[in-house]
């Protein structure tokens, strides 16, 4: 057995068969290898960037970890983004990168990078393996890491001739699941405390609590909490619960930023405060004691002054609390809350909400849906109603375009039963959309829809609302690609819509085919995002409503 | 407000494990004064003091970023207990007459510095002392001129009898100093 066997047999062990990867000079003895374990499947993309958020959007929809390999130098450095976006969103991943041999590891050799070096920051611990015998226990302790605490992604780079060197050692079982800790007593008595006396009580959901989604959702119903899910937390509670408030922040619904605002306690769960949920923090929650749970320390009084700090796992809290529950009964808060939440944005004309809206109206409970970065994003985030955790796939911290496409395709290959959708923009979509290829080569059957608005939409609605619409670089229209013609290319049937009644008929040709297909949605160009707090702003400054509804607005001019 | 805080980081002895976690510091602005690195008595186990200048809860989310690394195993905020702490200077200092030279030796004798480089128009002198010591003697000797200095940063232990780490944390030599036995999560609820 040489170490490129033994860290695929460590693999297996660990129950990480499916690999989205990409081969080069540095990773071949892997490859070859390969050819010895049907047991694992690899999926060969098009570019790395996309195995990275394809694992990104297994680990997501499962709550497993993915993995992704490249080869040296510029393969791994094209995993760099990948790793960023799981870094910030929390994501478990396992990313192997091949390195040059050992004696040229630091002469600047043929497609050798300081791969552990570029990728300290972004990683949550990363290894360069220096010899065949200690790589199943590297592997072993990366996938720990990955998946403890605070999930995050590890990097593991193994030199060529590491890959190759006899192994002689026994691969080790996996270490346990990490546990996470358990938040005291005294924290949590100090929580309730506060609880009891609460008027205007809110609870805030993040992806951190995603997986205690049944723990949360029972402690929200027992206290009777109004709750909001962050962008990152939409699924934790049903969205059909009577208590949803919606998502808040920067495009966050008017109910959950105005409840924030007069919110007299919020507890947080499994969330950092990001500063596109707080707007300003020095004016976030101004009336309110917060609790902060979380189970990474570092995130408690980051950004926000944190009252009763919990430090530990949500689902142990959640528990603890829904226990001692004395549930609410404040019907001034209530008839306030209803009066918010009444004031939503429709989208009757054709336009990219409406598009969004009609999309997401067709999913079922079980559908995964991913987006990429921008305007449509944010449409669907306000639109789509989740009723169950993991089945929203969205890059949140980092905003990375080109995350959606190839993250529903890990989504799909982690759930086949589910139906994959992932909403893009015109923009986004091109930044990864080379990974058709993928999906033809395999067959899966992701349905792609293309909102294309001919912009980078919501660079122009910052434009338009903060630099007087001088729209700089952000006109597509002139040289986006016949998209239907594109996904043709790749042997992919594509259906086009340009108003409400094309869109309606071949909504349910494109979302119910079998295999994957394309739908591109064209919309006017000129529409904005609203709710919208403004970069920098109290949430309580949001704009509820776009104040250029009643006017025309600037019109293409190219 | 701005103060010096001095924090002790017990780490595993890896390749990269100083560039992590200054880079670290760096990347969240944290402006570091002053850092020593040494081995301990420990195999596989090195020990980084460091200055660290910023208002208490930049110290505090400093050091729960550093207790989330893989190859940190303890962090010391040695404002919670009583500690010693020194440092050492080596101190060029310019002698231009036979009278400068006697007067600096006298200061130098006070100090109890030690003169460990004697050239024609200069001395270098070597101090260990705590912050206020050193800088009192680099004034002092201002006034003769100082052509350079260096500095190792300030090194500190906690005072009494019980060690940082209790030795059974490294029972069994240095293989299992790389043992995840103290865990980010353990030592992070202490923390709080």
């Amino acid at each position: 057995m040489n170490g490129a066997q033994a860290l695929l047999q460590t693999l297996i062990q660990h129950n990480l068969t499916t690999i989205f990867g990409y081969p080069g000079g540095a990773v071949i003895p892997l490859y070859d290898a390969l050819t010895g374990f049907p047991e694992i499947r690899h999926i060969l993309v098009r570019h790395e960037q996309g195995a990275a958020h394809a694992a990104e959007g297994w680990a997501k929809a499962t709550g497993e970890v993915g993995v992704c390999l490249a080869t040296s130098g510029p393969g791994a450095t094209n995993l760099v983004t990948g790793l960023a976006d799981a870094m910030l969103d929390s994501v478990p991943l396992l990313a192997i990168t091949g390195n040059v041999a050992r004696p040229l590891i630091g002469t600047d050799a043929f497609q050798e990078a300081d791969i552990t070096g570029i990728t300290l920051p972004v990683t949550k611990h990363n290894y360069l393996v220096r010899s065949a015998d200690e790589l199943p226990r590297v592997i072993a302790e990366a996938v720990r890491l990955a998946r403890s605490g605070r999930p995050g992604p590890v990097l593991v780079d193994i030199p060529k001739d590491v890959q190759l060197e006899a192994f002689g050692g026994v691969i080790p079982t996996p270490h346990a699941r990490p546990i996470p800790p358990a938040p005291s007593e005294e924290a949590l008595e100090t929580a309730l405390e506060a609880l009891r006396s609460a008027r205007r009580p809110v609870l805030m959901l993040g992806g951190g609590a995603q997986d205690a989604a049944a723990e949360v959702t029972a402690f929200a119903r027992a206290w009777r909490l109004p709750t909001i899910t962050t962008l990152m937390g939409l699924g934790t509670l049903p969205a059909s619960d009577p208590l949803w408030l919606g998502m808040p922040g920067m495009h966050g619904s008017v109910a959950a930023n105005r409840a924030i605002t007069e919110a007299d306690l919020i507890v947080g769960m499994g969330l950092r405060f990001d500063d596109r949920v707080t707007g300003k923090t020095s004016r976030f929650a101004p009336n309110a004691r917060i609790v902060h749970v979380d189970v990474d320390a570092a995130e408690i009084g980051k950004l926000i002054r944190t009252h009763v700090p919990v430090r530990g796992d949500a689902g142990a809290a959640a528990r603890w609390l829904t226990q001692r529950a004395v549930p609410f009964a404040l019907p001034e808060w209530e008839a306030q809350l209803d009066v918010w939440r009444a004031n939503t944005i429709t989208h009757d004309t054709w336009s990219a909400g409406y598009a969004v809206r009609e999309i997401v109206s067709r999913l079922n409970p079980d559908d995964v849906l991913s987006t990429d970065v921008g305007q449509h994003q944010m449409l669907a985030a306000q639109l789509a109603r989740f009723e169950k955790p993991r089945r929203w796939l969205t890059s949140g911290g980092l905003g990375t375009m080109g995350f959606g496409f190839p993250a529903a395709i890990g989504a799909k290959l982690a759930c086949p039963e589910s139906r994959s959708v992932v909403i893009a923009g015109d923009g986004g979509f091109q930044m990864t959309a080379q990974e058709l290829a993928t999906l033809t080569k395999y067959g899966i059957g992701v349905k792609i829809a293309v909102i294309n608005n001919s912009y980078l939409g919501m660079v122009r609605q910052w434009q338009e609302l903060f630099h007087e619409e001088r729209y700089s670089e952000v006109w597509l229209g002139d040289s986006n690609p016949d998209f239907i013609k594109l996904a043709d290319a790749y042997g992919i049937p594509g259906y086009r819509a340009t108003n409400e009644q094309e869109l309606g008929s071949v909504m349910d040709a494109w979302l119910n085919s079998e295999g994957p297909a394309l739908l591109e949605a064209r919309v006017p160009n000129q529409h904005a995002v609203y709710p919208m707090v403004p970069a920098g702003a109290a949430l309580e400054d949001m704009i509820e409503r776009d104040p250029q509804e009643a006017q025309p607005r600037k019109e293409e001019t190219r | 407000m701005n103060t010096d805080h001095l924090i002790s980081v017990i780490v595993r002895d890896e390749p990269r494990v100083l560039t992590r976690i200054t880079a670290l510091f760096g990347r969240r602005g944290y402006n570091i004064k002053s850092l020593s690195v040494g081995t301990t008595e420990h195999p596989g186990v090195s020990r980084m003091t460091f200055v660290v200048q910023g208002d208490r809860g930049i110290v505090i989310q400093a050091i729960r970023q550093l207790e989330k690394l893989h190859d940190v195993i303890r962090v010391i905020d040695h404002s919670e207990e009583k500690f010693v702490d020194r440092e050492l200077v080596l101190v060029k200092v310019r002698v231009q007459t036979s009278e400068d030279r006697v007067e600096v030796r006298q200061i130098a004798e006070d100090f109890r510095a030690r003169i460990v480089d004697v050239g024609r128009h200069a001395l270098v002198f070597e101090v260990t002392g705590d912050e206020g010591k050193i800088t009192a003697f680099i004034e002092q000797m201002r006034n003769f001129g100082i052509l350079e200095t260096m500095r190792t940063g300030r090194v500190a232990l906690t005072r009494g009898s019980n060690a940082d780490i209790p030795s059974h944390v490294y029972s069994g030599g240095p293989s299992r100093a790389l043992e995840p036995l103290i865990t980010p999560e353990v030592s992070a609820e202490a923390s709080l």
